[in-house]
């Protein structure tokens, strides 16, 4: 079974090759799943009613929203009743993070990160307080003990660290840097945007986020999770909604997230091991291209995303030749991104910043397309080289 | 060239990855061991040479941002081994 964008003819490229599409970009958003489209499209029948409403179509539409709720808490290792649906991920980690820092103003107002977080723990960090940025490795793993020793200084409300990290998928020390927030007495946010559905979640978090389109369900809903007893104060204003934070839940994008959570959580290992063996295989391909160095922890990491980086080449212009012969891939480079900045994350690692590709494999990639991304790959970065007048530096 | 005869690179105003292009051509030409300038402005410019000084065994001696009238630049010093290029 094949979903995601209908295969398209591409635009011509200069190797002449007119390819089908294959989309390797999902990092941070998956082509929908088709047990989520089923599902939204049920939600959409029966669940469009206001979910606090007594009558029969209000209570078909709560049914709809509290299964949800309780499958996806479920799926995620929280009880039903701490998790919260916002409208994106990024408004799931600024509720996280200010309702927090609201509930914590007396312990005072920093919040101790890795330096490979999400923009929006930095942007909803700088919104209200202040960062307590810590390192990271060559690998992108965070430094245990610095962590630990920044949590245990005064002045700390929150501390955060991602599952896994989004950009490179290196798998992040959860378990015993949430020892040192414990013992300092400081909760932790877990930002499981990359891992949620690929991985297992390591369940000692105070908080935690997670984002649906990164496990292939539609736009449109983010998830909070809040343990029981965990300070927290919600820093918007009073609503009468169904969640903690204002505004209703997208009803149909819940079910779906939820439907499509429980299906790849069920084959989770069969497809993480399908995957990894296919992201191994690209790994070969772009190591033995002359100066391209593969970033993130070789081994320790997310089953579904390579990330490597050229030396001489323009990460815009590797794209759009890949993009040219049928291959959707991502780039951490600058030219790339909205902002002339490079990858916060590539720069904390110390690796390059340009000529970066970034994949990320659907679960249901096809590993004859693997095997020609791989054969189109060091014909696409010579191109791009050459264009540079870099051929022979 | 400088007054003493130190290559420097002015990339200034050049996006990534030029910057170390022009850094990689001027390291190829270069005496090894000697110190090439590079004056740059793209943001990428700064972690990337380092990057470049770690896989090509060269050093970074230094980088600085100064301001300037147009909003200023980076000054790095990089000393260059015998296989870099």
């Amino acid at each position: 079974m094949t979903y995601g964008p209908p295969a398209q003819t591409g635009h011509p490229h200069p190797s002449g090759v007119r390819a089908e599409r294959a989309y390797l970009d999902a990092s941070t958003v998956a082509p929908l799943h088709p047990s989520g489209r089923e599902a939204w499209l049920t939600a959409v029948s029966e669940g469009w009613a206001d979910p606090r409403r007594l009558h029969r179509e209000g209570r078909s539409a709560r049914l709809l929203l509290e299964g949800a709720r309780e499958s996806i808490a479920a799926d995620l290792g929280a009880r039903t009743e701490e998790l919260v649906f916002t409208g994106s991920h990024t408004a799931a980690v600024h509720a996280a993070v200010l309702g927090t820092l609201r509930a914590r103003h007396r312990v005072g107002n920093t919040v101790v990160m890795s330096a490979v977080e999400h923009s929006a723990v930095l942007h909803g960090t700088r919104f209200a307080g202040e960062t307590s940025l810590i390192d990271v490795d060559r690998l992108g793993r965070v430094d245990v003990s610095a962590f630990a020793n920044a949590v245990s200084e005064p002045g700390v409300a929150l501390a955060c660290l991602q599952a896994a990290n989004g950009e490179v998928g290196t798998v992040q020390p959860v378990g015993t840097v949430s020892e040192a927030t414990r013992k300092s007495g400081v909760p932790l946010l877990v930002d499981a945007a990359a891992a949620a559905g690929h991985t297992s979640i390591d369940p000692h978090w105070d908080l935690l986020t997670a984002d649906p389109r990164s496990w292939g369900a539609p736009d449109g809903l983010g998830v909070l999770a809040i343990r029981a007893g965990t300070r927290w104060l919600s820093p918007y204003p009073d609503d009468d909604g169904t969640e903690q934070v204002p505004g209703s839940v997208a009803i149909p994008a819940a079910l779906a997230a939820a439907v499509v959570l429980k299906t790849v959580t069920a084959q989770r290992e069969q497809l993480g091991h399908r995957r990894r063996e296919l992201t191994h295989q690209i790994r070969t391909a772009a190591s033995a291209i002359a100066d391209t160095e593969v970033v993130g922890d070789p081994d320790d990491r997310l089953p579904h995303l390579v990330t490597f980086s050229c030396l001489y080449v323009d990460g815009e212009a590797v794209v759009d030749d890949l993009d040219r012969q049928g291959f959707a891939v991502g780039s951490g480079s600058a030219c790339t991104a909205s902002t002339l900045e490079p990858s916060h994350v590539l720069a904390a690692m110390g690796v390059l910043t340009h000529g970066n590709i970034r994949v990320g494999l659907p679960v249901d990639v096809r590993p004859e397309d693997v095997e020609r991304f791989c054969a189109a790959l060091p014909g696409a970065v010579a191109r791009v080289r050459t264009m540079l007048g870099a051929d022979d530096l | 060239m400088d007054e003493l005869g130190h290559p420097i690179v002015d990339a200034r105003g050049l996006r990534c990855p030029l910057p170390i292009i022009r850094l990689a051509a001027a390291a190829r030409l270069a005496v090894p061991g000697s110190t090439i300038t590079v004056l740059s402005t793209d943001p990428a410019a700064e972690p990337d040479i380092a990057a470049w000084c770690r896989m090509r065994g060269a050093e970074v001696v230094s980088q600085e941002w100064s301001a300037d009238e147009n909003g200023g630049f980076l000054r790095s010093e990089v000393k260059v081994s015998a296989a870099a290029g």
